[in-house]
């Protein structure tokens, strides 16, 4: 299937059951919206993400109430350096969303999802371990995949491929 | 890795619980796995998984290789089902390029991919009932998964790390008379599981180790982010074939086997249906097995066939492009998702623009339920967290990557 151009307007998206939701619920947290290869993006206020995350998790028409994959890109050397991707699933409809959560690279942090989904725990505890965003309200924020003496965080861009010598 | 916490002992009454540790050599922790153990007795009251052991950065490694180079470095994250890996990496690049692909490969996929899954659930199979004692069952599955491993090394010249499916296609067509020893395979294979199953389904000893043992409600399998058997054996009904279809996976018939019990036999039962539909989508893949190309036609991104290459021009400088400058990729993200023999494998692949993926993150089906396994063991026996880690089937290159 040859690429379609993404789709940008929150007008054009607002049919989607999440982004209606979103809408309803509080405007002011969809800082903006893109539909690309048949996926959907959200970015949402950083502040907010524990409250939308439980908002799309007990929707009655259509409960995200599976979370597929939480992850971080970095965006170095542009601010906000850090986006946290949520892959939300909606066991009972099938549908998939993405949300994003810009983070300041001078002090990551946001709040921690495990209250909303348990499974959020090693996810976060990854992306703390492996890109230095803190979590806050995180049950036990450790290092999963460095050891606890080492130093720096490997999937940041400056951080060399073949490490520190 | 995990520090461990100081043991709850502050309540009078409450320090009689002793810290044990379980790997990471242990035999029944399939690979380099270490279990914190908190004890009353032969009880275990926590359970905390240390896991980083086989950390190689194969993400970071992914953002320093073009496209096409990440492809063998999929093999090594679930080595016990590489194709499945591939698949995931390709489907998602192939949806970042928009890339069409022609039925032929789609449906050699779709019955490679088949293949994987009773390859690693014939190891699942044999390693989980050794662990409980049954190990008649684990030579009669490594017998039938030499005969898998035998079709891989025909087709893609490699066992088990594979790399065999491309981004745009396959890397060859497969040999000559490759079909029918398949055919040959899945012919005899229902028979072979009628034999697993004799051993174990009624055993009373294996009912006695999996019947009510490390139990997972739908609620907490849910919450955990249990995906695969695992979340199937605790009654949701979930499988992205048939929810999701890839690769041509609408075109199949088969049935997704759940059970509502939540226990390791349950799991049990799950997987070795699974088996059962595995071989009747190979089956069905034979049958309609459509005629054609096996890579897209797309020559700035599929590698020209070595006989173009040596008589083409254009060929030969297709190829001398791609394979020192790679190929770009229009700026994008892309989350794929899989059903692997664990449950769900997703890849989430970002591009900037240029040859090599700005960002590639693996979502590993073991890692989501190794989350579970804490919840399943607490307030039972030691001797059931071996039962319980073979139930959930984990892969150390999975969790670790």
């Amino acid at each position: 299937m040859p690429l379609q151009p993404a789709i940008t307007e929150i007008e054009q998206l607002k049919e989607h059951p999440a982004l209606a939701r979103l809408l309803v619920w509080n405007k002011a947290v969809v800082q903006s919206a893109k539909f690309d290869r048949d996926e959907l993006t959200v970015w949402v206020e950083k502040g907010a993400i524990r409250e939308v995350c439980a908002i799309l998790r007990d929707d009655v028409y259509c409960p995200f109430n599976y979370l597929s994959d939480l992850t971080c890109v970095d965006w170095y050397p542009s601010e906000p350096r850090f986006e946290v991707v949520y892959h939300l699933l909606s066991i009972p409809k099938k549908e998939r969303i993405r949300l994003k959560a810009r983070v300041d690279g001078s002090s990551p942090v946001i709040e921690s999802v495990t209250s909303v989904w348990p499974a959020a725990n090693y996810y976060e505890r990854e992306v703390f371990d492996l890109f230095g965003v803190r979590f806050t309200g995180h049950p036990n924020l450790q290092r999963i995949m460095m050891p606890d003496n080492w130093e720096g965080h490997p999937l940041r861009k400056d951080y060399p491929v073949e490490g520190y010598r | 890795m995990t520090q461990f916490p100081a043991p709850t002992v502050a309540e009078p009454g409450q320090d009689r619980t002793l810290i044990l540790n379980m790997g990471p050599q242990h035999p029944s922790t399939h690979g380099v796995l270490r279990l914190v153990l908190e004890i009353d007795g032969e009880t275990v009251v926590r359970l905390l998984p240390d896991i980083g052991y086989l950390h190689t950065g194969i993400e970071k490694t992914c953002e320093a290789k073009f496209y096409q180079q990440v492809v063998p470095l999929t093999d090594r994250i679930d080595y016990l089902c590489p194709m499945t890996n591939n698949l995931t990496y390709c489907l998602a690049v192939e949806k970042l390029l928009g890339l069409e692909i022609p039925p032929k490969a789609q449906w050699i996929r779709v019955l490679l991919n088949e293949m994987t899954r009773i390859n690693s659930h014939l190891v699942w199979l044999g390693t989980h009932a050794m662990d409980l004692g049954a190990m008649t069952v684990f030579l009669y599955c490594f017998r039938e998964r030499e005969d898998v491993l035998r079709l891989f090394e025909m087709v893609s010249g490699q066992r088990m790390m594979t790399s065999y499916f491309r981004v745009g296609g396959l890397a060859l067509e497969p040999p000559l008379g490759f079909f029918e020893k398949v055919k040959s395979f899945a012919d005899r294979f229902p028979g072979n599981v009628d034999e697993y199953e004799g051993l174990l389904t009624g055993n009373p000893i294996f009912l006695m180790r999996t019947k009510g043992v490390a139990k997972l409600s739908m609620e907490d399998a849910i919450a955990l982010g249990a995906t695969g058997p695992t979340l199937r054996g605790s009654g949701v009904d979930i499988d992205l074939r048939r929810d999701a279809p890839y690769t041509g996976y609408e075109n199949f018939k088969f049935k997704v086997p759940i059970s509502t019990e939540g226990d390791v036999f349950a799991r049990y039962v799950c997987r070795v249906q699974e088996l059962r539909e595995s071989i009747g989508i190979v089956q069905q893949a034979l049958a309609g097995m459509p005629e054609g190309p096996t890579k897209a036609d797309a020559p700035k991104v599929v590698l020209p066939d070595r006989e173009k290459m040596k008589t083409q021009m254009e060929a030969l400088i297709y190829h001398f492009k791609i394979i020192t400058e790679g190929f770009a990729v229009p700026p994008g993200e892309v989350y794929q998702a899989v059903e692997s023999p664990r449950g769900e494998m997703g890849y989430y692949v970002v591009s900037d623009g240029t040859a090599k993926p700005y960002r590639v993150h693996m979502r590993g089906p073991s890692f989501a339920n190794l989350q579970a396994l804490g919840k399943m063991c607490e307030g039972h026996l030691i001797a059931d967290v071996v039962a319980a880690i073979g139930s959930i089937d984990v892969v150390l290159g999975d969790i670790d990557r």
